[in-house]
């Protein structure tokens, strides 16, 4: 069975919700140590959720030097399937698996909300599950949200479709060019500020047309993950 | 013991909503007499020993891989402290 590592840090939050998405995708969770230098063998990382090290010195920032990051970025390198979300992306930035950076959202405010969002990209490990141009629900909660970068960085993600989410409808937080979610070249890492582990049981997830909290569109991206896997 | 000072700050082309909700409480206040407020951050790093070119160089590389991220933030001083707190002139001064 493949198995996909979750990391927890000191302040991650949503490392059970991830494992939760990795099981429901049909994948065996590994629970992974921020001190640890052994991903175990996994086929996969998310690096989940959360506030680690209490967001100090800067989202993800103290994270980013930890032990098992090392590995992340050399099993990165291999072409090894990372996601990042919330907090996670901001530790993939913070470790230059990404480009670009997140800053604190533009209104000043924490956002909690269902989000609806374009899916830009769907040749990456994360997202060849779903279609281009499709429109997924999924819930975003941050405060540190704003996706950032140069004037020359942006047009290359533009340029390259390493965009691999955009908002669609309002732009929560300020990010540019409404960017909710990119990928590096290679289309093996990819982060998100939207939570997808928190949309893949129904029951538990956004509200849609058909009935409440039935939204599982966030279980699309672990899928693709074992898809990719499984075409190498 | 000396210290060395770092002060970082938010890049001035991008948004800084903490300087921005700052100025808003000085509008509240009626001090209408600044127009903006930019929010940073200042680091003191303690040394065990005296302060020489190799600690500096140390101090600015963990200056711009640690303490900031170029992507975001700009390091915009470097300054020692002596022992009284004040400032030795060896190596004040902002960087470029």
């Amino acid at each position: 069975m493949t198995r996909v590592g979750v990391v927890t840090f000191p302040g991650s939050l949503d490392d059970r919700d991830a494992q939760r998405a990795v099981r429901f995708a049909g994948a065996e969770p590994v629970a992974l140590w921020h001190g640890d230098h052994d991903l175990q063998g996994v086929d996969a990382v998310v690096l989940p959720g959360g506030f680690s090290y209490g967001d100090y010195l800067r989202c993800g920032a103290i994270a980013s030097h930890s032990p098992i990051m090392r590995e992340v970025v050399s099993a990165a390198e291999r072409g090894v399937p990372v996601l990042g979300i919330c907090n996670g992306f901001q530790m993939l930035t913070e470790a230059h698996l990404l480009p670009g950076g997140l800053i604190r959202n533009d209104h000043g405010s924490f956002i909690c909300r269902d989000q609806l969002l374009r899916v830009e990209n769907a040749s990456t490990a994360w997202t060849n599950a779903f279609a281009v141009g499709q429109e997924i629900t999924i819930p975003l909660k941050n405060g540190e949200g704003g996706y950032i970068a140069s004037a020359e960085t942006l047009e290359r993600l533009e340029g390259e479709g390493l965009v691999t989410f955009r908002y669609v409808g309002v732009n929560p937080n300020g990010s540019l060019n409404d960017i909710a979610g990119v990928s590096n070249e290679r289309g093996n890492v990819v982060g998100l500020m939207p939570h997808p582990e928190h949309a893949i049981e129904p029951g538990f997830g956004p509200d849609t047309a058909l009935a409440m909290r039935s939204g599982v569109d966030g279980l699309g991206l672990f899928t693709s993950a074992l898809q990719s896997l499984l075409a190498v | 013991m000396p210290k060395i000072v770092v002060d970082v700050m938010p890049k001035a082309e991008l948004l800084d909503p903490q300087g921005k909700a700052v100025a808003g409480a000085l509008t509240r206040l009626g001090k209408t007499e600044f127009t903006g407020v930019r929010v940073g951050k200042r680091f003191e790093l303690t040394v065990d020993g005296d302060v020489d070119a190799a600690v500096l160089a140390d101090v600015r590389e963990i200056a711009d891989e640690l303490l900031s991220n170029s992507v975001i933030e700009d390091v915009v001083n470097i300054t020692v402290l002596d022992e009284a707190g004040a400032h030795s002139a060896a190596a004040s001064g902002a960087l470029a």
